[in-house]
């Protein structure tokens, strides 16, 4: 009996624990969203974000055509793989990766690497809250 | 009698050096083989191999895209032209905010294949020409040397692996820094050399 409240009280300290971890992911990603807002823009968009997530853009050989997608897969529930390297790269969706776009240093880092590979300049916070927007509402 | 004993120890002492004298030469035995062998436990495990990575940094940002090299794998002036580099970063863009940057170069710098005392960082370091800066770790004349035996079909052209660059796909050991042969599987293929 006494073992069976012990692994209790263990899964409810579990449990707790991760949607502490969760919540402040949830809080960390608000900030961010409340700081592309502060920078000017009124609103984001998950369509508008869907768009450009998915738009082809041009780039130099070997990869002369580049989206997101080119690294991240066609599907944002799905695993991505670096189109170099090959490496593994976890699903974008918040569904299924609720962990995902929770470090603002780390988001912005991305952001900035991958939108000047992808799109051949910095990405504009409406543009990088409307991504955010879409990837949170998959 | 201790003549006997002086001329025996002397012998002793000769036949010691010279084999650490050998051992310890270019051309040593153990070169295509075990990297881990040892005279009677006198070398150490510490100097073979390359330096596993420490650093939690760069195990995390450069480790995000690619295997996270050890900085023994080259010396110090490749390391500063890869990270002066790194928003064309062989065609990737990998640039890093300034204290991480900073924190990363002096890392990789420190411990850079100059400044090590392991096995196969001097190798690297004797093969290179100085005239010559090289920025991947697979254009240093060791690396060449080393792989120069295995058909593109079997890397370059094996899905499962791709290119030269990804060490960790067949050097079953190398985020601990060792690179022997008996380690090597390749992947589709299997144990080389068997």
């Amino acid at each position: 009996m006494n073992n069976l409240n012990f692994t209790h009280r263990n899964t409810i300290l579990i449990s707790l624990l991760m949607a502490i971890t969760l919540n402040s992911s949830a809080t960390e990603r608000a900030t961010l969203l409340e700081k592309y807002s502060d920078q000017g823009v009124s609103q984001f968009s998950a369509e508008r974000g869907q768009q450009l997530w998915e738009q082809p853009n041009d780039g130099t050989a070997p990869f002369t055509t580049r989206s997101c997608t080119t690294c991240h897969s066609q599907d944002v529930k799905q695993r991505g793989q670096h189109i170099r390297t090959k490496k593994a790269i976890n699903p974008m969706a918040l569904s299924v990766n609720p962990a995902s776009l929770s470090s603002t240093k780390k988001v912005e880092k991305w952001f900035t690497r991958n939108c000047k590979w992808t799109l051949g300049r910095v990405c504009t916070p409406q543009e990088k809250g409307d991504i955010i927007t879409y990837l949170q509402s998959q | 009698m201790n003549k006997f004993i002086l001329s025996t120890t002397l012998i002793t002492t000769t036949l010691l050096i010279t084999a650490l004298v050998f051992v310890n030469s270019e051309q040593a035995w153990s070169d295509e083989h075990n990297e881990e062998w040892s005279l009677f436990g006198l070398s150490s495990l510490k100097y073979t191999g390359v330096a596993p990575v420490k650093n939690a940094s760069y195990k995390d940002e450069c480790g995000s895209c690619h295997m996270a090299y050890p900085p023994g794998l080259l010396p110090q002036d490749s390391w500063k032209k890869v990270m002066r580099n790194l928003e064309n970063h062989f065609g990737d863009n990998a640039e890093l905010e300034t204290s991480t940057h900073q924190e990363l170069l002096s890392y990789l710098t420190d411990n850079a294949a100059d400044h090590s005392e392991y096995r196969r960082s001097q190798k690297i370091m004797r093969s290179l020409n100085s005239n010559e800066t090289v920025d991947r770790i697979t254009k240093t004349p060791y690396f060449i040397r080393k792989h120069d035996e295995i058909p593109k079909r079997l890397v370059v052209d094996n899905p499962k692996v791709g290119s030269f660059s990804q060490c960790n796909l067949c050097h079953l050991n190398a985020q601990k820094g060792s690179f022997s042969e008996d380690e090597v599987s390749i992947p589709g293929v299997g144990y080389w050399g068997e």
